[in-house]
């Protein structure tokens, strides 16, 4: 709980000892995605250091995570590319806030970065790290820093973050 | 206003019990492709407004509208998503047409069933948390408590709700579509193992992938995009109390007042002179409650009706010609989507060596699944009168 929050405050203590009346839930939701052929394909390449994307060649735009099908012309007329791990930053923001509502001193930096290889303003969702939040501005050139080969998964999370070139 | 609205274009892919190799959006991209050339559109961009039918918790997509329109050809069109069975989603259609605002609109709906780990948890969030859900039961037991319920008080049989499943297990077999064809006996159904006592393991819908759309166009533009439009002659839908404690149990209130409400608007003053009917069975009972509750038969009476064969193919009143849910599976939200189908091949007569030799009307009724108490009936028909 944060000091400067105003407000009156509900204490975990308070939960715990029941003082609060409430009824716990849990969703127990689980999924399993199956991710098809086009976002399928971009895993698989992330888990071996690369990152796929698709251009449609009716449109000529190259986008990424990369589809099987043009949502704009809705064609199949697609080529698989792959692209550079280097990127420009499209747009930033300085999370400071944390799942339960505390603030946070050191911000995490989400940033939407443009693939080197993709058309303007297609990009892709990441965090940047190893790198000055305050020093972070739009046009910054980045390149992505990927987990050791072992330990990846075939994830988004592959790549560990963005940084500075 | 557009007074007259039918469907004139279809779309689907095969229903199977896993899609490992598309993911949702893929899956529905090929039935949208489908669908559009079955209506001989020229181009996606010649649709005015998209309806999905998706539930956010079965995708686990919060706010799943939002993942809806590339895979249609949507992007930056009016678009959608109604919590609810394709059946609603039809009727929405419909109405968005009646406004005069839209000349031809889709309706989508998916079933990735497969990708859900956890559906009874799910289905048991619909419970009420507080005096409900704690209770921490699989909520498929409300189909045990309805079924006894119905039996109780209608006095049909183990035999005749065993038969449902032979029936549409069996029709099931004619059909392409079908997940769960079988050639089965009514002994077999009832030596099935037990799951929610009374009901059992054969009686109950087994789960399936698949995607389905459909395209709706105004009179004018129906007539000049297909040879066989499909008309949506009434609508009805209504959701009783949610509550489990107070509701009727051996009868369908949602069935009863969407019926009355689709007869009314079709002009259909007796229910009798419909030609075929599909009705969510996802538990077998379900099927001869249904029938009862639209006013087809007297309660107590679809029972009798099935063992002398009125709900046959070739009966006086066919019923789940298409194998039912039974027969064909059961896809969430497209679970109605079989059934819509199933209405546009027979009046079209297409429907292959399944086709009824009287199909120029249908009734089709879906209902929510549990816990629910909604439902929606359209009825259908091959010519304007």
């Amino acid at each position: 709980m944060h000091k400067d929050l105003r407000g009156t405050h509900l204490s975990k203590k308070a939960f715990d000892n029941n003082e609060i009346s409430t009824t716990l839930g849990d969703p127990h939701a689980y999924y399993e995605w199956d991710t098809g052929m086009g976002i399928g394909r971009f895993l698989q390449g992330l888990k071996e250091g690369r990152i796929w994307g698709t251009h449609c060649d009716t449109c000529k735009r190259t986008v990424t995570p990369p589809r099987v099908f043009c949502e704009l012309c809705f064609s199949k007329n697609i080529t698989w590319r792959e692209l550079k791990t280097t990127g420009t930053v499209n747009t930033f923001s300085l999370c400071y806030v944390n799942w339960d509502a505390t603030l946070i001193k050191e911000p995490h930096i989400s940033a939407v970065i443009e693939v080197d290889g993709t058309s303007p303003r297609v990009g892709f969702l990441h965090l940047l790290n190893e790198v000055d939040p305050q020093k972070v501005c739009i046009g910054m050139k980045v390149e992505a820093v990927f987990k050791d080969e072992k330990e990846r998964m075939g994830d988004i999370t592959d790549i560990k973050y963005w940084r500075p070139l | 206003m557009s007074k007259n609205v039918a469907i004139v274009g279809v779309g689907f892919t095969q229903p199977q019990l896993k899609t490992v190799q598309v993911s949702y959006k893929e899956m529905v991209y090929e039935a949208a492709v489908k669908a559009y050339d079955n209506a001989h559109l020229a181009s996606h961009k010649d649709i005015d407004g998209f309806v999905g039918c998706a539930e956010d918790l079965i995708e686990g997509t919060s706010i799943f509208d939002e993942y809806t329109p590339d895979q249609l050809g949507a992007v930056q069109k009016p678009v959608h998503t109604i919590s609810g069975d394709l059946l609603h989603g039809l009727l929405v259609a419909t109405m968005k047409i009646k406004t005069g605002i839209m000349d031809i609109v889709v309706v989508e709906a998916h079933s990735k069933a497969s990708n859900l780990k956890t559906y009874y948890h799910v289905t048991n969030y619909a419970l009420d948390p507080t005096w409900n859900r704690p209770l921490n039961v699989n909520p498929y037991y409300l189909a045990g408590l309805e079924k006894n319920y119905f039996m109780h008080h209608t006095k049909t049989t183990l035999e005749q709700i065993a038969g449902v499943v032979v029936k549409n297990k069996k029709n099931a077999l004619q059909n392409d579509l079908a997940v769960f064809p079988e050639q089965t006996t009514v002994e077999k159904v009832l030596q099935s193992k037990p799951n929610f006592t009374p009901q059992t393991e054969a009686e109950t819908a087994k789960q399936a992938d698949g995607a389905f759309v459909f395209v709706l166009a105004n009179e004018e533009t129906a007539k000049k995009l297909s040879k066989k439009p499909v008309w949506i002659t009434g609508m009805g839908w209504a959701s009783d109390s949610p509550t489990l404690e107070t509701r009727n149990w051996d009868e369908a209130l949602y069935a009863k007042t969407s019926a009355h409400m689709a007869l009314k608007q079709a002009h259909i003053k007796n229910i009798k002179e419909i030609d075929f009917f599909e009705i969510d069975d996802r538990f077998a009972y379900k099927e001869l409650q249904h029938l009862e509750s639209i006013g087809l038969y007297g309660k107590g009476k679809a029972g009798q009706a099935l063992q002398n064969g009125d709900l046959n193919k070739d009966g006086k009143t066919p019923t789940n010609v298409s194998g039912g849910m039974l027969g064909c599976g059961s896809l969430l939200e497209a679970a109605g989507a079989i059934r819509a189908l199933e209405v546009v091949k027979q009046l079209r007569g297409e429907a292959g060596q399944r086709q009824l030799s009287k199909a120029n009307t249908a009734l089709a009724l879906s209902w929510r699944g549990i816990p629910t108490t909604s439902g929606a009936v359209l009825t259908f028909s091959r010519s304007l009168s």
